[in-house]
């Protein structure tokens, strides 16, 4: 037997699935089968399939509170045209401007996946602006304290003195923001 | 041929430490949104920022794209952990930039606009971040990403925002999967927010008893704290690994001792071998290795052999295209050789 999808070569790979008691049947050449998604070759007795993000989405929804009703198809997201319904379908967004679009209902699940929703982690150093001097702020001061802690006067007196100029710069940023404004 | 493997020093519980760091850019929508011209775009811009001269010592990079390579190029190129499965079914719109030494690969148009990955050997997650760190700035440099204050950066599937970091550790687990402890491990991963999966990645299986250890969450941690738990985590497994083995070796020592010496006679005198037989035998005679009761071969030309003996990796080695049965000889032909 030929391989169906590209009617070449001679198919080893054949996958039968009965999916709500509808039988298909796939048979493949190995270089197809590895190209197909759906074909785990590292899996040969195919244990379940691949648990997916999409797989879980669902149930993350419901316990989120927000039930599939609710989610007004009619918003889409103005840079990239995606709606709720192309998410649940995909598990993926469209575009960065997806989750301030669909605010309501992707904060929800991001904090029932990661457990919170404040990022604490890097900052971009040319756009960050703002908050990434004010994340440097915070982990000095965070040193200040240690260095009190041990009595490390010298060294608490030089970190002091770095936190202001760094409260002097997010100042000017501040205002200068405010100017564009 | 370089690979991480070979790069090795001995044979040890730990082989490898990964980083990946996952970005797009601000505005522009997610790979599976973009067609090829606009993706084509994308390849351009991100390669441009590395392309340059001014990289101090980093690099240089090869833009690598996947339609002039064959099946076998592209899947060794899997098999090497330079790129994923995904990567490949998205040819015509997805490129790859990665180094000489293959420690960095930069995956464009991957799920994300950029997912950039740096690998070492042993147990270096501290120096990989910081790597790839630098890298990141260098690109940030002249691309402007999409952040979010709260979010962090933001990606196409929302189990990725905040830092975009996936820190893995790629382990050889012989003994606590003889034991069937790998299911336990995964229990408890899963409670502090990590989890294992098998040799590559998503949804695979383990091989040869390898397995990746990674961080799930990726909001509310920075990045310092990510890494310290998942070092904390592994040398818990690691212990786990040394300990499974001296129960292995006081309960049934003359029982492992054999199935280790048998392990490696079939390797040096079988004419056909399976690359999941080639794999698991490779991890006994790893382990034997380890366990300082295989004395004879050396550690690295078993972490070589390992990657040598995939598939795609094994079809480079032959001008012809090889059938199944053809490529069970090639391989056997090739373990032979090396040991």
């Amino acid at each position: 037997m030929l391989c169906q999808n590209c009617n070449k070569k001679e198919a080893t790979v054949h996958i039968t699935k009965i999916i709500n008691g509808v039988k298909t049947e796939l048979h493949l050449c190995e270089d197809c089968a590895r190209e197909n998604p759906e074909v785990n070759l590292s899996q040969p007795f195919g244990i379940g399939v691949p648990f997916s993000f999409q797989n879980i989405l669902d149930g993350l929804f419901e316990v989120s509170g927000i039930e599939k009703k609710e989610v007004n198809d009619e918003i889409r997201c103005p840079v990239c045209n995606m709606s709720m319904e192309d998410f649940r379908r995909t598990g993926r967004v469209g575009c960065g401007n997806c989750y301030a679009a669909f605010k309501n209902e992707m904060i929800p699940l991001v904090k029932r996946i990661h457990g919170g929703v404040q990022h604490t982690g890097k900052v971009p150093k040319r756009t960050g602006g703002l908050l990434k001097v004010r994340r440097d702020i915070d982990k000095l001061k965070e040193e200040l304290k240690t260095s009190i802690d041990n009595e490390e006067y010298e060294k608490a007196a030089e970190i002091r003195d770095k936190i202001k100029e760094l409260e002097k710069s997010a100042d000017n940023e501040n205002n200068k923001g405010k100017g564009e404004k | 041929m370089a690979n991480l493997y070979s790069n090795m020093n001995g044979s040890d519980i730990i082989i490898t430490s990964r980083i990946r760091l996952a970005r797009n850019i601000k505005d522009i929508p997610f790979p599976h949104k973009l067609d090829e011209d606009k993706s084509n775009e994308i390849i351009d811009k991100v390669y441009g920022t590395l392309s340059g001269d001014d990289l101090q010592g980093i690099g240089p990079f090869n833009l690598v794209r996947f339609n002039k390579l064959s099946s076998a190029e592209k899947f060794s190129m899997v098999e090497r952990h330079l790129i994923s499965k995904e990567l490949i079914s998205n040819a015509s719109k997805s490129a790859a930039i990665v180094n000489e030494n293959e420690n960095v690969s930069i995956m464009i148009n991957e799920e994300d606009h950029i997912r950039l990955q740096v690998m070492m050997p042993g147990f270096k997650l501290k120096e990989a971040l910081n790597y790839a760190n630098e890298l990141d700035d260098i690109i940030e440099g002249k691309i402007d990403y999409a952040f979010d204050n709260k979010l962090g950066y933001l990606t196409s599937c929302p189990t990725n925002v905040g830092t975009g970091l996936r820190a893995s550790v790629m382990l050889h687990l012989p003994a606590l999967s003889i034991s069937k402890s790998v299911g336990g491990i995964l229990n408890t991963l899963n409670q502090v927010g990590m989890t294992i999966r098998g040799i590559y990645g998503e949804g695979s299986s383990s091989e040869g008893n390898i397995y990746q250890v990674s961080n799930q969450v990726t909001l509310g941690l920075s990045e310092e704290e990510i890494i310290n738990s998942l070092i904390a985590v592994v040398g818990k497994i690691v212990d786990q690994e040394k300990a499974a083995r001296n129960a292995l070796n006081e309960k049934q020592g003359k029982e492992l001792e054999d199935d280790l010496y048998r392990s490696i006679g079939i390797l040096k005198y079988a004419r056909m071998l399976s690359s999941r037989e080639a794999l698991n035998l490779l991890s006994n005679v790893r382990m034997g290795i380890d366990m300082g009761i295989i004395k004879d071969v050396k550690p690295e030309v078993v972490n070589e052999l390992i990657v040598k003996v995939q598939p795609a990796t094994l079809q480079l080695q032959s001008d012809k295209e090889l059938s199944g049965a053809e490529r069970d000889e090639l391989r056997a032909a090739i373990v032979r050789d090396a040991l």
